[in-house]
């Protein structure tokens, strides 16, 4: 058996024939197996989809209670055969719930590994390689620049600015579902335990982690907090809040951006930060080449991102090594406001929010 | 190095002076001598060092990396500094214990691996650069690990004694012991580029303020300090008495005037002030002194005191008696100064050759004497230091250096009239080079900053267009959330009828109020949008119509339009009017063509 004939990459997202059904796919299909809630990998609209617990709970969360015709959770490390592939789900270190799909039939073995990181996340499963054939990972930090340093390091640059800063704001950009938990949680472990306060687009799947029993400590809505109330906190918000009308209520705020892109100087500038924390839920430059190491494998897909110099690196090393260059990925940090059009600050349109701006000052 | 590696860092993305005084200020207070002292000195630039060069550094990437990876990664940053200190590979003695695993999350590192047939795997050797399993599994090291990487003192202290042979190995130790913020610091500082956004006055300022001082009493002390700077340190922390000032060239704080309009005339009496003409060149101060040895010394400092003797070996030459002038740099050929034009060509230029002397020959102009052999005059009259200054310059006789002539007059009535026509009162052909009239009070002593009610400057009128708002891009800082930042354009006849080309670019000049508006207006008017970036509707009966003030209007091959615009501010907005009402192309060459002839009559015809 070919490797193309179990998986293979089409316009609507990698399909495997025999079991017929879709890895993520990018439009809506019968069957789908999805690796984890982006919503640029979990699209509503899609007949059958399994995932686990936590990804469902999550895509309901996002895309509303009918986001799929039929549901299955699948527990991770259990094998489960559909129409004679043996499918296991184990956990990929990206998000709450995420997971890596890995299929097998006639002894070949491919894991999709969706959006994953090998760094330490108090918010979710740890990453664990599975020996594999094929393996096809994501190249988003696929350069050798993107090296992250400890999330705890950044973590503790936020602090000291609140300190040293205490009569400003502290807005940290994050997107929405992952990177805000995972930067509360870690302000949490290093003993911050003032409220921390949310942009209304957080709140809901913020609250769902802590119902998971992801400890989060004391979380408030910034709508509604007085600007005397917020000089010395931190709020989380998605990454462009930070240049919205929004951001005026803060007391002089220090704009903050967690994101691996805060690596390199020239990304962090254009975002205008002013403090750039280097923290990544994609695995960096050492993860991917370790983890790819790590599988074994000796074929390797590459998804999405900076797939040129990782398949130069894979040759380099003796692996076989593709780009898939399948389109639509990678898109949940450009659309993350979008994203949750339910909330509160992120549905009304500029205009509306200046109007209410104003109206609040005067 | 690690920590003024993170101080560095952060300086480099924060807005606002306040909030870098802080940064800076805290770094003082919490690091020891002398590494914050040799801080203070890198960033008031103060150290050098020379043998430094990038080929050293692409050689000992290159021995690290693979090319093409390498080529990738610098294309993506396109900063080679950045580039080698986030690729450089991690090495063993750098490394720190993994954080504690806790909360259920994975600490790096994998367990055993097999492949699905049950056959371990060949790994091959690690190899430098490219991401390899056991060196890079490990964690970075962080801003912690000071004990291991060098201090900022020991990187200056060794550059200094170094040969350039041995640098090559040196600089591989010392990247090799410092995490990726302390390997692109150093890289930055030895390739003499910090570009932090961090004046030496503002360096100043902020150690002035570990002792509650002003910079101003730090800055007349420096000349006579040296890196790491104890003695300031222990007499800012209260453990020491103030350093003396040896240096026998010293820069003194500059005077500095309020602006003044005409109505605001009529409170002052005409009795009380003299009035001279404001030059339109570089304010300077020119101190000449004796040293212990008997050898002259001459410096050229810019009014927020960074020193430009450098630039101006033409004028430290002309200088030799003691003293300190405040005055103007300006470029005067055969015996008539130039516009600013003509000095800023000379001001582009690197290396100052003779050539570049006799072709742009620079002249001071002086206001003010502010010492004269070792005696300070500065608390003394103006009026007497006025007849010290003439004393001084005519004993000087030198022709690069002469007085700034007072302009005579007895009423506001007859200031007005030399304001409008310099050339009709006394400056002549020298007219062209005039930006307005001080005014100062004969009995004004000469304070540092800007003390309110004693030197008063009255500008000429700017030049004014009305353009059209084409584009808005969201501000930094405070200004984050609003779109502050203008593109305006003017009308010129284009392949398919009137378009607007841009020819300026303005980001003060209105109120809080009018920024709320016009951020308003931009968000109501979108009609495109590039990153930070919106085009602004703008046809002949939609848009807004600014008015535009500027100084001055130069030829510009970088610009569509072909002309660059000084100092321009958004003066008025024009709700009023249609954009389709605003100037055009045409009736900004015709102010180009005026300021080339001379200036006096384009502000004439310009207002006609």
């Amino acid at each position: 058996m070919r490797p193309e004939d179990l998986l293979c990459p089409t316009p609507k997202g990698l399909y495997c024939p025999p079991g017929d059904f879709y890895i993520d796919p990018l439009r809506s299909v019968a069957r789908a197996l999805i690796t984890h809630g982006h919503s640029d990998h979990a699209r509503p609209g899609h007949g059958a989809v399994m995932a686990t617990q936590d990804t469902l709970d999550i895509m309901r969360l996002r895309c509303g209670e009918n986001f799929a015709g039929r549901t299955q959770a699948a527990a991770y490390s259990d094998t489960v055969t559909i129409d004679g592939v043996a499918v296991t789900f184990k956990p990929a270190g990206h998000v709450l719930g995420s997971a890596q799909i890995c299929v097998e039939k006639n002894g070949l073995r491919i894991v999709a590994s969706g959006d994953y990181k090998d760094a330490r996340d108090p918010t979710c499963a740890p990453f664990e390689p599975i020996p594999c054939d094929v393996f096809i990972t994501e190249a988003t930090f696929g350069l050798p620049v993107f090296r992250h340093a400890h999330a705890e390091v950044e973590i503790a640059k936020l602090l000291q600015s609140v300190a040293l800063f205490p009569d400003r704001a502290h807005l940290v950009g994050a997107y929405s579902l992952g990177k805000a938990q995972r930067v509360i949680a870690m302000l949490r472990e290093a003993g911050h335990d003032a409220p921390i306060y949310l942009h209304g687009a957080m709140e809901k799947i913020t609250h769902h982690y802590a119902a998971r029993g992801i400890p989060l400590g004391e979380l408030r809505p910034v709508r509604g907090a007085k600007k005397a109330e917020l000089a010395g906190t931190v709020t989380l918000c998605p990454p462009s809040a930070l240049q919205e009308l929004w951001a005026r209520r803060f007391p002089d705020p220090v704009t903050a951006f967690a994101s691996g892109w805060m690596r390199v100087r020239t990304r962090a500038r254009q975002h205008g930060v002013e403090l750039p924390l280097v923290i990544s839920d994609h695995a960096d430059w050492d993860g991917l080449c370790a983890s790819i190491v790590a599988t074994g494998a000796s074929e390797i897909w590459v998804t999405h991102g900076e797939e040129d110099a990782l398949v130069h690196w894979c040759e380099t090393r003796g692996l076989r090594a593709r780009p898939l260059r399948l389109v639509g990925y990678g898109e949940e940090e450009t659309e993350e406001t979008a994203a949750d059009p339910d909330a509160d600050d992120a549905s009304a349109s500029d205009e509306r929010r200046l109007d209410d701006i104003e109206g609040a000052d005067a | 190095m690690n920590r003024f590696a993170a101080l560095l860092d952060r300086l480099a993305y924060q807005h606002g002076r306040n909030a870098k005084l802080r940064l800076m200020t805290d770094y003082f207070r919490t690091t020891p001598d002398p590494e914050r002292g040799l801080a203070l000195a890198a960033l008031t630039g103060a150290l050098s060092f020379r043998h430094a060069k990038p080929g050293i550094i692409r050689a000992l990437i290159a021995e690290r990396t693979d090319p093409t990876l390498f080529a990738m990664s610098y294309d993506y940053g396109g900063d080679l500094a950045e580039t080698v200190a986030l690729m450089w590979p991690a090495s063993p003695q750098a490394q720190r214990a993994p954080a504690p695993a806790c909360g259920g999350g994975l600490g790096r590192g994998h367990s055993t691996i097999e492949a699905s047939d049950g056959v371990p795997l060949p790994v091959p050797p690690p190899q430098a650069g490219e991401g390899t399993l056991d060196a890079l599994r490990q964690p970075q090291p962080t801003p912690n690990s000071e004990d291991e990487a060098p201090t900022l003192s020991a990187v200056v202290h060794t550059l200094a004694t170094l040969g350039k042979a041995e640098l090559p190995a040196q600089l591989a130790r010392w990247l090799d012991a410092l995490d990726a913020t302390g390997r692109w610091a150093l890289l930055k500082l030895i390739t003499g580029g910090l570009r932090i956004g961090v004046s030496a006055r503002l360096a100043k300022t902020a150690a002035a303020a570990l002792g509650g001082k002003e910079a101003d009493e730090v800055e007349l002390i420096w000349p006579g300090l040296e890196p790491p700077y104890l003695d300031l340190f222990a007499w800012l922390e209260g453990r020491g008495e103030k350093p003396v000032a040896r240096d026998p060239a010293p820069f003194r704080p500059v005077m500095l005037a309020h602006a003044i309009e005409e109505p605001e005339l009529a409170a002052l009496d005409p009795a009380d002030f003299i009035a001279e003409w404001k030059w339109d060149g570089i304010r300077i101060q020119a101190v000449s002194g004796t040293r212990e040895d008997g050898a002259r010394m001459t410096r050229l400092y810019s009014r927020t005191g960074e020193e430009i003797s450098g630039s101006f070996p033409d004028i430290c030459g002309a200088l030799r008696v003691d003293g300190a002038i405040d005055g103007e740099l300006l470029i005067v050929r055969n015996g008539r100064v130039q516009s600013f034009n003509v000095l800023q060509q000379r001001l582009n230029r690197k290396s100052v050759t003779d050539k570049l002397m006799a072709e742009f020959p620079a002249h001071l102009r002086a206001y003010d004497l502010l010492a004269a052999d070792s005696e300070d005059l500065r608390e003394k009259p103006f009026m007497q230091r006025r007849a010290a200054l003439e004393q001084f310059v005519t004993a000087l006789d030198e022709p690069r250096i002469d007085i700034s002539p007072l302009v005579p007059f007895e009423t506001w009535t007859e200031l007005i009239a030399a304001r409008a026509d310099p050339a009709a009162a006394n400056a002549g052909l020298d007219a062209d080079a005039i930006e307005g009239v001080m005014l100062k009070r004969r009995d004004a002593p000469y304070l540092p900053g800007r003390p309110t009610g004693l030197w008063w400057k009255w500008k000429r009128d700017p030049f004014i267009v009305d353009a059209v708002l084409m584009y808005a891009q969201r501000g930094s800082g405070k200004r984050s959330s609003y779109y502050s930042d203008y593109t305006f354009g003017v009308w010129t006849g284009g392949e398919s009828g009137d378009e607007l080309v841009p020819v300026g670019k303005a980001y003060f000049g209105f109120t809080d109020e009018e920024l709320l508006q016009i951020d308003r207006f931009v968000r109501r008017n979108t009609v495109d949008r590039f990153g930070p970036v919106r085009e602004v509707v703008h046809e002949p009966d939609q848009g807004l119509v600014f008015e535009v003030a500027f100084e001055g209007l130069q030829r510009s091959t970088r610009h569509r339009s072909g002309v660059a615009m000084r100092f321009p501010r958004i003066s008025r907005l024009r709700w009023d009017k249609p954009p389709g009402e605003a100037d055009r192309l045409e009736a900004l060459e015709k102010i180009l063509q005026r300021i080339e002839r001379g200036r006096g009559a384009a502000l004439v015809e310009a207002k006609v």
